[in-house]
């Protein structure tokens, strides 16, 4: 019945599609869940969910913005599972948090958690190889794929170890820093992709500073497919829409689309996500700012 | 209580009990490691302690005196000891670690330290340990304590570091950490991060503890000269991140005295804190309900942090040492007595373990005629200021 994070990816991208992955904070805007379902609406393949934390070191000040607000606004991880039990939107979903909320009981009863209000994935960037153990065999238990970062700093040999543990997909940063938007797409990023996509068959997706469709496409070249927040959350706290939001994640859908040099089969699993024509489509990417 | 020995080696978890670790994103791991190896590597080298040892005697102004409280322990009923870290030059412990990562920053070939300040004083001896090596220094400072830690502000300035105001949240040190890491992440490559307490991921806390060794263990050789018992009954010291206390722990653990570290009641993750996970390590931590990390408030912009360093959370657990609070307050009133009994301006975090030890002496928590070791952490010039507005 169910289909993990990892086999839905894995079937898209064996039907020729690079793979996308916007990413909302809970709560940073009231209506946050329509966004999610613009972005399935789009051509997402999955969405990620950041739960929001008081203290997000790996975030730069976009995601630490859109997080305080969501917090002022009272938001909990025990209303965000409520609100995410609702949606049915056809593509996984996959938590993003970091250590503090993830282990505020247990490791155990938060993935039991995300698993019984549907969530097919975490990805918790302060949690790394060594201290993952637990939380991967709880994570396992529960059907909910673990997701493990990769950085450019990340040796060969702990490759091997990431790529091993990790589920879902892995997670490859572009960069050494924090997330947010950012001009070029840098050459170790095209090194680590074609590094992990020697070690693994799991899908492989770029994060931290996609900004715009080209860049997008051009990093999806070196992997599987991106993951894009910042440029997103940017847009949103500056007052977009969820459809703006939508058609600036369908002008990032096409650009990858471009870069394929087969016709997806969009066919494959996807039944509710068959690209219809969409007169949105003709719109570009919103303004900056 | 466990097979290690309390305050080892915590090996390469960095575990001490359930707390510690190295929860940071996959992009540090390696220079946790590079840095952990770096100083494994020149702790067991003769030549990088004799170096140390040398800077911390003719540059830190090491050994510090051990100062009996005359006065004040006539009035108290007690002994009184005071180890002068307010006497090392730039004025708080901070130096003693600060030297220590400075010289293993440069034998990695770092050409920059990153620090996060509080109060002023790490960053103040970040700058200057920079300056000496000749290293570049920023350092990250909360937009509050900037405003009321002005005087280090202008000190770091004059010390050619350079300091960069964090506005996010509670503008303070729990800010400046993060805002550190961020930027660490980002130039990890030619710069070394000088924490600055016994917190942070392995090995920091465990490294910053083995700096500051050297308080607990000159004051044991100076207990031991000046006690008949050789071992005061007390052993008391201020908690921020823990690093004077954790280094002054270090020389009494293996002893009968009873180790107390105090916290601002404002910031006490000891008292009311649950466990967590902050800034690379588990630990208690002040948070809410839901999880998400509550801002400290005390006087002293040093103590103002949510956590505590991962050793302290385990000599909690076992019961080897306990935590204690005190209100600001108690902190400013035990301030003016000991700079008037004994002409000694204390630090305000400093002053926290004398307002404990004045307040259990005169409540009888104390038994009279004990001896008490109290680390001075700092000295008060940077709080007069600030003093000003709350006598
Ligand atoms: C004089 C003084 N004492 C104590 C502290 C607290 O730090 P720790 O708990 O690491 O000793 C500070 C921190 O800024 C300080 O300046």
């Amino acid at each position: 019945m169910t289909t993990s994070l990892e086999e839905f990816l894995t079937a898209r991208r064996a039907a020729g599609r690079r793979l996308l992955v916007p990413y909302v904070t809970a709560g940073a805007a009231p209506g946050w869940t329509d966004v999610v379902r613009a972005y399935a609406d789009a051509g997402a393949d999955a969405v990620e969910i950041g739960f929001p934390f008081s203290d997000p070191m790996l975030d730069g000040v976009t995601i630490q913005e859109a997080s305080d607000r969501a917090i002022a606004a009272g938001t909990t991880v025990t209303e965000i599972l409520r609100e995410v039990t609702a949606l049915d939107v056809g593509v996984p979903l996959v938590a993003m948090t970091y250590g503090n909320l993830v282990f505020q009981r247990s490791g155990a009863e938060f993935c039991a958690a995300l698993a019984t209000s549907g969530l097919r994935g975490l990805i918790v960037p302060d949690v790394p190889l060594e201290e993952a153990g637990d939380l991967a065999d709880a994570a396992a238990k529960e059907h909910l794929d673990l997701v493990l970062l990769a950085a450019p700093s990340t040796s060969r040999d702990r490759l091997r170890q990431i790529a091993g543990r990790s589920r879902g997909f892995v997670y490859a940063l572009t960069r050494m820093g924090t997330t947010g938007e950012r001009g070029e797409v840098p050459e170790q990023a095209a090194r680590l992709g074609r590094d992990l996509k020697e070690l693994t068959d799991l899908p492989v997706l770029f994060g931290f500073g996609v900004s715009s469709p080209a860049q997008a496409a051009e990093l999806a070249r070196h992997a599987d497919g991106v993951v894009v927040a910042s440029a997103l959350m940017r847009r949103l706290l500056d007052g977009a829409r969820p459809r703006e939001l939508g058609e600036y994640v369908a002008s990032i859908r096409r650009a990858l689309d471009g870069a394929v040099d087969r016709e997806p089969d969009e066919h494959a699993t996807l039944p509710r996500h068959r690209r219809r024509p969409d007169p949105q489509d003709q719109v570009g990417p919103l303004p900056r700012g | 209580m466990t097979e290690h020995a309390l305050m080892s080696d915590p090996g390469t978890s960095g575990r001490f009990g359930d707390y510690g670790g190295r929860y940071v994103p996959e992009s540090l791991i390696p220079a946790c490691h590079e840095i952990e190896a770096a100083f494994r590597d020149a702790w067991a080298d003769p030549g990088f302690r004799d170096r140390l040892t040398t800077l911390l005697t003719v540059y830190a102004g090491r050994p510090t005196p051990l100062t009996p409280a005359h006065r004040l322990s006539r009035e108290l009923g007690i002994t009184l000891l005071l180890k002068r870290e307010d006497l090392t030059h730039t004025g708080s412990h901070k130096i003693n670690n600060v030297v220590g990562q400075a010289l293993l920053a440069q034998r990695m070939g770092k050409r920059r330290l990153l620090a996060e300040t509080g109060a002023g004083q790490h960053g103040v001896a970040t700058a200057t340990a920079a300056a000496l090596l000749g290293l570049r220094a920023t350092v990250f400072m909360g937009e509050r304590d900037i405003e009321r830690q002005e005087l280090n502000v202008l000190r770091m300035h004059v010390l050619g570091a350079e300091v960069v105001p964090v506005t996010t949240g509670s503008r303070t040190l729990k800010d400046a950490c993060n805002e550190a890491m961020r930027h660490w992440v980002a130039s990890v490559d030619d710069s070394y991060y000088c924490l600055g307490s016994v917190m942070g991921p392995h090995p920091y806390p465990w490294m910053v503890r083995e700096f500051q060794r050297v308080i607990g263990e000159e004051a044991r050789a100076q207990c031991a000269a000046e006690l008949p018992a050789a071992v005061p009954d007390y052993v008391v010291a201020c908690i921020g991140g823990g690093s004077n206390a954790a280094g002054t722990f270090a020389g009494f653990v293996d002893t009968t005295a009873r180790l107390v570290g105090v916290e601002a009641e404002g910031g006490a993750a000891a008292t009311f804190g649950r466990a967590g996970v902050l800034h690379g390590f588990r630990s208690l931590v002040l948070q809410d309900e839901h999880g998400q990390v509550q801002e400290a408030h005390s006087v002293a912009a040093g103590l103002d942090y949510p956590g505590i360093g991962p050793e302290h959370a385990h000599l909690r657990d076992g019961g080897r040492a306990r935590y204690e609070t005190v209100t600001d307050a108690e902190v400013v009133r035990a301030l003016v007595r000991l700079a008037r009994t004994e002409g000694i301006v204390a630090a305000l975090e400093s002053s926290h373990a004398l307002a404990w030890v004045i307040r259990a002496a005169e409540s009888g928590g104390i038994a009279p005629g004990s001896t008490v070791l109290l680390t001075l952490s700092g000295r008060g010039d940077k709080d007069i200021a600030s003093i000003k507005e709350l006598l």
